[in-house]
């Protein structure tokens, strides 16, 4: 289990910085780099179970449906990738400290940093193919935020947005690509898609997999052309490129197609794509780098490169060429992070990047001026540094290389990358530190402090180390690792400095003379490339970015033009459309129920209903009166619900009833009160007829289920309330237990629409809106507006309805009732003091905010929800006893009851803050002074409490 | 007995219904179909009552008070708002 924590302790970490940063910047960074220090002690605590050759795994399942498990293993290359990210992650934290100015909010940039570390960990332990999906788009997602760090330079967020366009759409590549992969190994465990190589080479999915999952781990690692991200990525703070951009994220990619290696490599297909891609790559970085005036663009496209040849290595397929792309992993790592960290140290000290404004500094830095150079030689491939060997190594294999019976083009291709790979080092270092002092320097340069150069320092141990001794020092991690690649024996080589006279050190030293060469004519060589025409991958990506933005938005503006009769219309006429098709193909007969009597009451219930629907439909333009006939369509719903044994729906039906009614009234004193014919006759019949066409349809449908004596799964709740509710009224026991989940959510909804309302209209009427409602609103026909005869009954209702609320809350479990109706019931009762006294009287009298209301009765059907935890159940899961008392005698307790506590309270909240809220609005178009009593009329002995009393 | 006055009461009712829907119907006055309204909530609840004598349901009774307690309440709305524009002042 502590494997799948060395994963998950950055992700809780990441909480920390942002914490602590209140304590200083020290503590800061000093809680950061223990997160990793943790992490990485975790890990290491199974280095000598990998060294033996074991393999640990951890995990847990996650949605075992799904084929998603939460699993880790760490073989050789996961716990090779997974140490490197963890130390240098370590060593860039230390830096960061220093770099960051004080205007610069670390506790973000850390916790940032730390979210990072944790998705670039998982990509690199995951054994499920899924999980390894969410953790590379979170490397995306995190880098985005790291790379957009600087918030107010508009090159940062350009380069942040480029950085996730490439790498998230590659990212949803891979996604397709590697669940095409499960498909064809048939599992979704690495370990196991990892042990059938033949089965998946021998798949049709084969090409279409490779395809996509390359396209995944060539944008991530910056390949040919996708490499044009990479440099705008620079727009980051210097931290961010040397751990993000050179040692950990960019070779996620390279890791990708090391960890699939045994899988899809050795096929044609592999060679032929992925070769060219690298070399070309290698060649292309290694030129642009050349030519670079910006320290840090410079080492991106010298990133480029190194990533091409990485991946050409990887291509190559053979086991030689993997242990070769291995170990320049490895050595990668540590200069080019050093390097970028010098050119940070630089711009820091110097106040400039650009190499043709520097030069000299190693007279003035000279600790940061040796370590650069030392990095710098091992970039070049000066022998004696780890760079060096790596290199050999793959001028090796390129010129061992045939493609496509072309035998010179990868030794030729490879040894002129390599010129201009030692002539761009050359030029870093040179340029920057060498020469005459100059005295025009931006900044007084200087060595940095200590915490700057140390982590400089200690990634240029390695690289001098591994240059002298490579056997020792670097040969059990190069083989560990190299071994999970291949999956198989590892191939007869030896790490070591002379291999004699070797077609590698012949290109090496022909690279060499080349490069000196071109650095004497590099003023020649940058006035050839100023003339040749220059490709802006930048101003590409933004116009096609923008043309794909405008034909978005051009197909969303067609589609979903706002016109809610529009979208019911097409919905409405689908439905028509498919379920007469359904109804016209099939053949059916008559019901077999008889139908019920026809009572005159239930033909006089029938005509109202018809009558004020009728009426809805006729007068639906003179709000007022379509208001008041819904009204009567209310009360013969309630009426059928009463008759056909739904007593429930039938009380909640009378109080809703209200509610609703006093809503729309308060809205409709905002609104005109009338609505104005928009739509020609045509229009009208066409959606008359969709209309009429669908009411056809459901009467029908209704008649044809009312007809039929079928099975239903009403019998199970019937069956099932009582001995697994504990309530006999099913249909609370339904709302409260069966389907928990939904009134929860429901609640949860109802709240939000409530606050919605709230809010919205909290701002809306400002300005011109109040002056055009004010315009409508209607003549004052009284003075009166706190009736004496009003405040007298419903205050004498008050108490008799917070009884008859109480009472059906109690029994709701057993009898009609519940949380719900008693919520409306006395939320009707509140109201009813609201609207005889005044809102200001009544506010100033009630002790709870309808705010908190909600909020408490959310929180406590949740709690009721999380308590069955203790018990070890599900979430929700109810549970009842009966308890005996002396003087009420044996009575039953139900965890229901706390739930429904919290539904009530939610309802009555809810009505009180909307309906509280549409009269402020109304206060506030008209803001007559507010009367602070009862009544309007003066009682003898009342003592007016505020001037103005009189509305 | 009792279901001779059941059946003639039933009848009053619902000859009481269709002359208030006549009212809501012909108008003319939106105070005239507030009545209305008002006027079609007391006589479902006597409806109500009616019903729960017939069949012999307790919970028809319990509908019904819960309908005389609220139900007055729309009226009273529509009448501040005819009267007075906002309802809640």
């Amino acid at each position: 289990m502590t494997l799948l924590l060395v994963v998950l302790i950055p992700f809780m970490g990441a909480l920390l910085p942002p914490l602590v940063i209140r304590s200083g910047r020290n503590t800061c960074a000093v809680a950061t780099g223990g997160v990793t220090l943790l992490a990485l002690a975790l890990l290491m605590s199974h280095a000598p179970a990998v060294f033996s050759g074991e393999v640990p795994k951890a995990g847990v399942d996650w949605v075992p449906a799904m084929g998603l498990s939460l699993s880790v293993f760490a073989d050789g290359l996961g716990f090779f990738f997974a140490a490197m990210i963890l130390v240098i992650g370590l060593l860039v934290i230390v830096y960061a400290r220093f770099y960051l100015s004080r205007e610069d909010p670390m506790g973000r940039f850390f916790a940032y940093l730390l979210l990072f570390q944790g998705s670039m960990v998982g990509v690199v332990l995951s054994d499920n193919v899924i999980l390894l999906l969410v953790f590379w788009e979170m490397t995306s997602l995190t880098s985005f935020l790291l790379i957009g760090f600087w918030t107010k330079r508009a090159d940062a967020r350009q380069g942040a947005r480029m950085a996730l366009v490439i790498t998230g759409g590659g990212g949803l590549a891979l996604i397709a690509g590697l669940l095409l992969l499960a498909q064809a190994a048939g599992s979704y465990q690495l370990t196991e898609i990892l042990s059938r190589g033949e089965m998946v080479r021998a798949s049709p999915l084969y090409l279409p997999a490779l395809l996509l999952v390359l396209a995944g781990a060539f944008t991530k690692s910056a390949q040919f052309p996708f490499h044009f991200w990479l440099p705008h990525a620079m727009a980051a703070p210097t931290p961010v490129s040397a751990y993000l951009h050179s040692a950990t994220m960019v070779k996620a990619g390279v890791f990708l197609l090391a960890r699939l290696w045994p899988v899809l490599a050795g096929t044609e297909a592999w060679f032929l794509i992925i070769a060219p891609a690298g070399l070309v790559t290698m060649l292309i970085g290694a030129a642009i780098a050349l030519f670079r005036n910006d320290l840090k663009g410079l080492l991106a496209y010298s990133t480029v490169s190194h990533l091409g040849l990485m991946t050409m290595l990887l291509g190559l397929g053979t086991p030689m060429a993997a242990v070769a792309a291995v170990f320049h992993v490895i050595n990668h790592a540590t200069f080019k992070a050093a390097l970028f960290m010098s050119a940070g140290i630089v711009d820091h000290e110097a106040g400039t990047r650009d190499i043709r404004r520097l030069g000299g500094l190693m007279v003035l830095m000279p600790v940061t001026g040796t370590l650069a150079l030392l990095a710098a030689a091992s970039m070049a491939g000066v022998p004696l540094f780890n760079g060096f060997l790596s290199k050999e190594m793959m001028l090796e294999e390129a010129a061992h290389t045939s493609y496509l019976g072309l035998d010179l083009l990868f030794p030729v291709l490879a040894t002129v990358a390599a010129v201009f790979s030692v002539a761009y080092s050359a030029r870093f270092a040179i340029g920057t530190f060498l020469g005459p002092v100059r005295g025009d320097y931006p900044h007084h340069p200087h060595d940095p402090p200590l915490g700057m150069w140390l982590p400089v320092a200690v990634l240029v141990v390695p690289v001098i180390a591994i240059g002298l001794f490579p056997g020792p020092v670097a040969g059990p991690l190069v083989a560990l690792t190299a071994a999970a690649v291949i999956g198989g024996p590892l191939p007869d080589y030896h790490l070591a400095l002379w291999h004699g006279i070797t077609p590698a050190l012949v290109m090496s030293l022909v690279a060499f003379a080349g490069a000196a060469a071109l650095i004497l004519a590099f003023r020649r060589a940058d006035a050839l490339r100023a003339r040749l025409p220059r490709i802006d991958a930048k101003a590409m990506f933004e116009a096609s970015t923008g043309m794909f933005v405008v034909g978005c938005r051009r197909s969303l503006v067609a589609l979903h033009d706002g016109a809610l009769a529009r979208y019911m219309g097409v919905t409405v006429a689908t439905l028509i459309a498919v379920g007469g098709y359904g109804f016209w193909s099939a053949t059916h007969g008559a019901g077999t129920r008889p139908p019920l009597p026809v009572t005159a009451t239930a033909l006089t219930a029938f005509l109202a209903l018809v009558l004020a629907s009728g009426g809805v439909l006729a007068f639906h333009g003179e709000r007022l009166t379509a208001l008041i006939l819904t009204g009567v369509v209310g009360v013969v719903v309630a009426l059928a619900f009463l008759q056909f044994s739904a007593p429930d729906l039938a009380l909640t039906q009378i109080s809703v009833d209200v509610v609703t009614t006093i809503l729309m009234l308060l809205a409709l004193n905002l609104l005109p009160k009338a609505t104005p014919r928009e739509q020609s006759l045509a229009v009208r019949w066409r959606d008359g007829t969709v209309a009429g066409l669908a009411g056809l349809g459901v009467a029908g449908l209704a008649y044809a289920v009312m007809t039929r004596n079928g099975t239903s799964i009403s019998e199970y709740y019937l069956t099932q309330s009582k001995p697994g509710g504990g309530g006999t009224n099913v249909v609370n026991v339904i709302l409260v237990d069966f389907r928990g989940y939904d009134t929860f959510a429901e609640i949860i909804v109802l709240g939000i629409a409530a606050l919605a309302i709230y809010a919205l209209l909290d701002p809306a009427l400002k300005g011109a809106a109040v002056r055009r409602i004010k315009a409508m609103l209607p003549r004052t026909e009284s003075r009166d507006a706190h009736p004496l005869l009003l405040v007298v009954a419903t205050r004498v209702l008050l108490p008799l309805s917070l009884v008859v609320g109480a009472y059906i809350f109690l029994r709701g479990h057993n009898e009609p009732g519940g949380g719900f109706i008693a919520g409306l019931v006395v939320a009707i009762a509140l109201i009813m003091q609201y609207i005889a006294s005044g809102y200001g009287w009544a506010a100033e009298r009630m002790k709870v905010d309808a705010q908190s209301m909600i909020g408490a009765g959310v929180a406590i059907a949740g709690l009721t929800g999380i308590a069955a935890f203790a018990f070890g159940r599900p979430f929700l899961t109810s549970t009842f006893g009966y308890l005996h008392s002396p003087v009420v005698g044996t009575f039953e307790l139900a965890s229901a009851m706390a739930f429904d506590l919290g539904v009530f309270l939610t309802v009555v909240g809810v009505m009180l803050l909307s309906l509280a809220q549409l009269s402020r609005v109304a206060h506030r178009v008209d803001p007559s002074p507010e009367s602070r009593e009862p009544m309007d009329v003066q009682l003898e002995r009342t003592v007016p409490r505020t001037a103005g009393g009189e509305s | 007995m009792i279901a001779a006055a059941i059946t003639i009461a039933g009848g009053a009712i619902c000859l009481a219904i269709l002359l208030t829907l006549y009212r809501l119907a012909v108008g003319p006055d939106a105070t005239d179909r507030v009545l209305a309204l008002d006027t079609l909530v007391i006589e479902t609840i006597a409806l109500i009552v009616l019903g729960g004598i017939a069949f012999g349901i307790a919970m028809y009774f319990e509908a019904a008070l819960l309908f005389a307690m609220v139900g007055f309440v729309t009226t009273v709305a529509f009448c501040k708002f005819l009267l007075r524009g906002n309802v809640i002042e």
